[in-house]
């Protein structure tokens, strides 16, 4: 694969893309100290003047062995682990771990548990993508929308505070159901943010999405046709943004999302501007999906019968959710053991990844950052 | 020869000693000045971005750029290991040069100017400004960094297209007068009554955009995106040579907001300066300085410590001086011939402000252009359009000339010269975007299809 | 005394710059001296009152043309340029010329000193107060005086223009 690559890039070289004084190609290292990879990924760019005619992702700045981890952990203390991957979205890694291993214990959390777990990992939808909506921006040269975005980020992590003391790395959830129980005000919290959050989102509207700059920017770069999205397996926003309807929360419903009324938002050229439509539209449908299951939370335990030592049968499992920047994967395989044989994550960030060198391809060194950006990678789920 | 050695300085020093003074009190102020603009661009976007912005260092943050200064002078130079050296040294130099000296020419009211009565007034600050360019250029290459060369290259590419519609909106506007020379051009708008901003809007507009680009502020802040290129040609730079650099970018930024203030916006004139009936303008200046005064005492006791308190009141105290200054030439017949010094001096930092105001308020607010788009807005757009409002205009001129319009009654020949100019722009947009379109025959994006 | 000195400096500053400009091996260092050569150039163009030319030289060659120049010299890579030996052969020729030029210069500057009526003519210069003003004047001439030789160039400029946009278009 590796050389593979290797050989594109230096046919592509060779081609009649020379410059006209015979200058050699540039190549460029960006990264991994870069203020707009978002974290520590390292791009090398094979440049034409400003025009990519190559590029490759170099990754691993961030490894800490998270799947190795997990073979010398019990299921339980394995949990705090997968928070640290996708950390501005530690809330739906908690989910996907949990659920994985509830699935492979052959147990269900209780239906209170999983409403207030929708609840949260909605929360935490729209604040990934308001993270992702201002460093967007930053990166096309929009210094404002990031302090907007941050102000209502803030309220959501002011209700994560509120609901089990962390921040970032909740570890809010249990296998079997919820680490606590929701706090009284849990409801009116999520109903003022969301009754806030919509004129926000109008506001961050009027801000780019009609911006003739921004337009410019984002319409018709880093294109990904359909076919080439599910060729490279690209999942999330990423994907539906190329026009294909894949919502594992649809697809596949898990927690409690079976029972709320929402909308898919389906891109059609899979350009970035289309990516940022759809997130856009994502946050809004998550704000719908927080109102309904608010008005209704179900009273009862909110932990299944699981017991202290975790000791799963033997089997192997996989289970995905819809994190907010694509499938997350788990796959665990015990060994009837009170530590899982392997755990195998499939991050969305990495597979998404994927399609970057052939987003990039022909564009400027502006668009790469704007295509890094509209990826939405985190590079602790990327190298994990 | 000794002897004639002195005596040769000693006739300059007799002949020169005002400008010199002058040239010498720009040096020491102008990177005070300039940090507190930066300050007062942190302010204010701090302010639009819903934050506080500096707050530590003396109240409100007031004696922040001091700290900065000190921080930056006292940090390390580095110089890369394969650094052209020589050259390294001399461009952060050769751009705050350039960018200091364009001041010279600048009338900072009637009674302040360095150079006095140069004929060639705006063209000499419009090209010594424009040599700060290679500060940036040989920067970049000098640092061997491909960033920091990429970040020259454009600055280079983007200097010379925006320099030409630049120069062609000063042409139109320059028409009006007939003269380069700074204090002519002012006097011209006294004598007709009316800024040039109102007779020759479009060209106006062309500059505005032009020197945006020209400073390498945003939405045209390419060689320096820092999101792209780490700094642009700056990457390399740190501590004292850094700060050359900073300092160069903003005192450009004064000399292309000085340049548009005289030529469009009536220089060192208060509005309405012939009309005795808006007399009461003069007026404003000592209020606007007693309102701030006020301002200042209302929030010292709100101030958290004693040391604060006292700079606040300082702060009020400089004020109410400043308004008595101002107040003087309008009350005191005896003070009366320094009006013109005054608030002339007054209404010039004003509206250099308010368009510097204007370039921070855009800053804050769009996002960056990309490099081809900025390309393509200079020169299929910006430079066409240019070319035909100096046709338009000399064409309304010799209209004008004809009837022997004056003042006011020219905007009757301008006006539709404008309208012209307009329509153009818009035909130009048009058929930029039907090309644009053809080529790359996006569909619209339907949103929910799915 | 004070024009005497300041003369010199300039004078004195474009020679050294120029043959710096010839000497350097580094084109970049040669473009920066070529630039510093322009300016004294143009500081001799002040001095004799010349304000427009002055200004024309700094906008046109310093901030045109030289900024052009650095601009393709720095992507043409530097180390291979170097390697290659440049006008090797041209160096008695150039000696010969120049040596040939300097002496019609001397002889001209010397004539001009001792025979009266030869070489260049010895003007007091007028104070500036009763020159006209310069910018006007150029324009004057260029728009008056010889109009029709301006638009001729102004017209052959156009046409090397557009020829070069044109067979830089045909090399893609």
């Amino acid at each position: 694969m590796e050389a593979e690559r290797e050989t594109t890039l230096s046919s592509e070289a060779t081609t009649e893309n020379k410059t006209l004084l015979g200058a050699d190609e540039l190549i460029i290292n960006m990264g991994p100290q870069h203020p707009s990879t978002h974290g520590v990924l390292r791009v090398k760019l094979k440049l034409d003047g400003e025009r990519v005619i190559g590029s490759e992702c170099i990754i691993g700045y961030l490894h800490r062995g998270v799947e190795k981890i997990g073979e010398n952990r019990t299921y339980q203390q394995f949990a705090p682990y997968v928070d640290r991957m996708d950390y501005v979205a530690a809330v739906s890694n908690g989910l996907g771990y949990c659920e994985a291993i509830e699935k492979l214990l052959v147990v269900e959390a209780p239906p209170r548990a999983r409403v207030i777990r929708t609840i949260l990992t909605e929360l935490q939808r729209i604040a990934s993508h308001l993270l992702w909506l201002g460093t967007h921006a930053l990166d096309i040269g929009a210094l404002t929308p990031l302090f907007y975005c941050m102000r209502e980020r803030e309220e959501i992590l002011k209700i994560f505070e509120k609901y089990c003391g962390a921040r970032l790395t909740t570890h809010a959830f249990r296998i079997g159901g919820l680490q606590y129980e929701a706090y009284d005000t849990l409801e009116k919290d999520v109903e003022r943010f969301c009754k806030d959050f919509e004129s926000r989102v109008a506001e961050y509207e009027t801000l780019l999405t009609q911006n003739r700059i921004w337009i410019g920017r984002t319409k018709g770069v880093g294109i990904l046709t359909a076919e080439d999205a599910i060729a490279f397996g690209v999942t999330g926003p990423v994907l539906r943004a190329s026009g294909v309807k894949w919502d594992l929360r649809k697809a596949a419903p898990y927690a409690a999302y079976d029972q709320y009324k929402f909308e898919i938002p389906v891109g059609t050229t899979g350009d970035t501007y289309d990516r940022y439509l759809v997130r856009m539209e994502e946050m809004r449908q998550s704000r719908l999906i927080c109102l309904q299951a608010i008005e209704n939370i179900p009273a009862g335990p909110i932990l299944a019968k699981v017991g202290k030592v975790l000791k799963p049968p033997p089997g192997e499992v996989y289970h995905a959710i819809e994190a907010p920047k694509g499938e997350l994967g788990y796959y665990v395989v015990s060994d009837g053991t009170v530590q899982p044989y392997r755990v195998r994550i499939r991050p969305p960030s990495f597979i998404n990844l994927q399609a970057f060198d052939r987003m990039v391809r022909g564009h400027l060194v502006a668009d790469v950052v704007a295509i890094i950006g509209t990826i939405d990678i985190v590079l602790g789920e990327v190298d994990r | 020869m000794m002897q004639a050695v002195i005596q040769a300085t000693m006739d300059f020093l007799k002949l020169y000693w005002a400008p010199l003074l002058c040239g010498l009190v720009i040096v020491a102020v102008l990177p005070l000045i300039v940090g507190y603009i930066v300050l007062v661009e942190r302010k204010l976007m701090a302010d639009m971005q819903a934050r506080l912005g500096p707050m530590r260092v003396g109240p409100h943050g007031l004696l922040q750029p001091i700290a900065d200064a000190v921080k930056l002078l006292i940090k390390e130079d580095i110089i890369p290991d394969n650094a052209d050296k020589l050259v390294f040294w001399l461009a952060p130099v050769l751009s705050v040069g350039a960018a200091l000296l364009s001041i010279a020419g600048l009338a900072i009211g009637p009674a302040f100017q360095i150079a006095k009565d140069i004929n060639i007034g705006i063209l000499f600050v419009v090209g010594v400004s424009a040599m700060g360019i290679f500060g940036i250029v040989l920067g970049g290459w000098a640092s061997n960094s491909h960033y920091s060369l990429m970040g020259s290259l454009r600055s280079s590419a983007q200097l010379v297209s925006y320099e030409t519609a630049a120069g062609m909106a000063l042409v139109s506007g320059l028409l009006l007068t007939g003269t380069l020379n700074i204090k002519a051009i002012v006097e011209a708008q006294y004598n007709e009554g009316i800024w040039f901003v109102m007779l020759a809007p479009v060209a106006f507009f062309i500059y505005l955009v032009a020197s945006i680009a020209e400073t390498n502020r945003a939405p045209f802040d390419l060689p320096e995106a820092e999101s792209e290129l780490v700094a642009g040609y700056m990457t390399e730079f740190s501590g004292f040579r850094w700060s050359l650099y900073f300092l160069a970018e903003y005192t450009n930024m004064i000399v292309v907001s000085s340049v548009a203030t005289t030529l469009f916006l009536g220089g060192w004139l208060r509005p309405f300066a012939r009309v005795h009936f808006f007399n009461f303008l003069d007026y404003v200046p000592p209020l606007l300085m007693i309102g701030v005064a006020g301002y200042c005492l209302l929030r010292t006791p709100k101030q958290p410590s004693r040391v604060q308190q006292l700079f606040m009141l300082a702060v009020a105290g400089l004020c109410l001086a400043l308004a008595l200054v101002l107040l003087a030439p309008v009350a005191l017949p005896i003070a009366k011939p320094l009006y013109a010094g005054i608030h002339g001096g007054f209404w010039f930092i004003f509206k250099v402000s308010a368009y510097i105001y204007f370039f921070m308020w855009l800053r804050f607010t769009i996002p960056r252009y990309r490099f081809d788009q900025l390309m393509r807005l200079g020169w299929q757009f910006l430079i066409p359009l240019s070319i035909v409002n100096v046709l338009v205009v000399g064409v309304a001129l010799i209209v004008g000339s004809y009837f022997n319009l004056h003042g006011w009654s020219m905007l009757l020949v301008t006006t539709p010269a404008a309208i012209i100019a307009l329509v153009v722009a818009l035909m130009i947009l048009a058929a930029g975007q039907q090309s644009s379109a053809g080529k790359e025959n996006a569909p619209a994006s339907d949103f929910y299809a799915g | 005394m004070l024009d005497k000195v300041l003369f010199y400096i300039f004078a004195g500053l474009a020679i050294a710059s120029g043959a710096l400009m010839v000497t350097r091996r580094n084109a970049v260092h040669s473009a920066i001296f070529l630039v510093t050569a322009l300016l004294a150039t143009a500081g001799i163009f002040l001095q004799l009152r010349a304000e427009f030319l002055f200004i024309v030289q700094i906008i046109l060659y310093v901030g045109g043309i030289m900024v052009l120049f650095i601009f393709v010299i720095m992507l043409v890579n530097l180390d291979v340029a170097l390697q290659q030996i440049q006008f090797a052969r041209q160096k008695w020729v150039a000696l010969i010329v120049a040596l040939a030029l300097s002496a019609q210069f001397g002889l001209m500057l010397w004539s001009s000193e001792k025979i009266p009526g030869q070489g260049i003519p010895v003007l007091a210069a007028p104070p500036a107060s009763e020159l006209p003003a310069n910018s006007e004047a150029v324009a004057q001439s260029l728009f008056g005086n010889y109009l029709l030789a301006f638009e001729i160039a102004s017209v052959l400029l156009l046409v090397a223009m557009i020829g070069a946009v044109v067979m830089a278009k045909k090399e893609k």
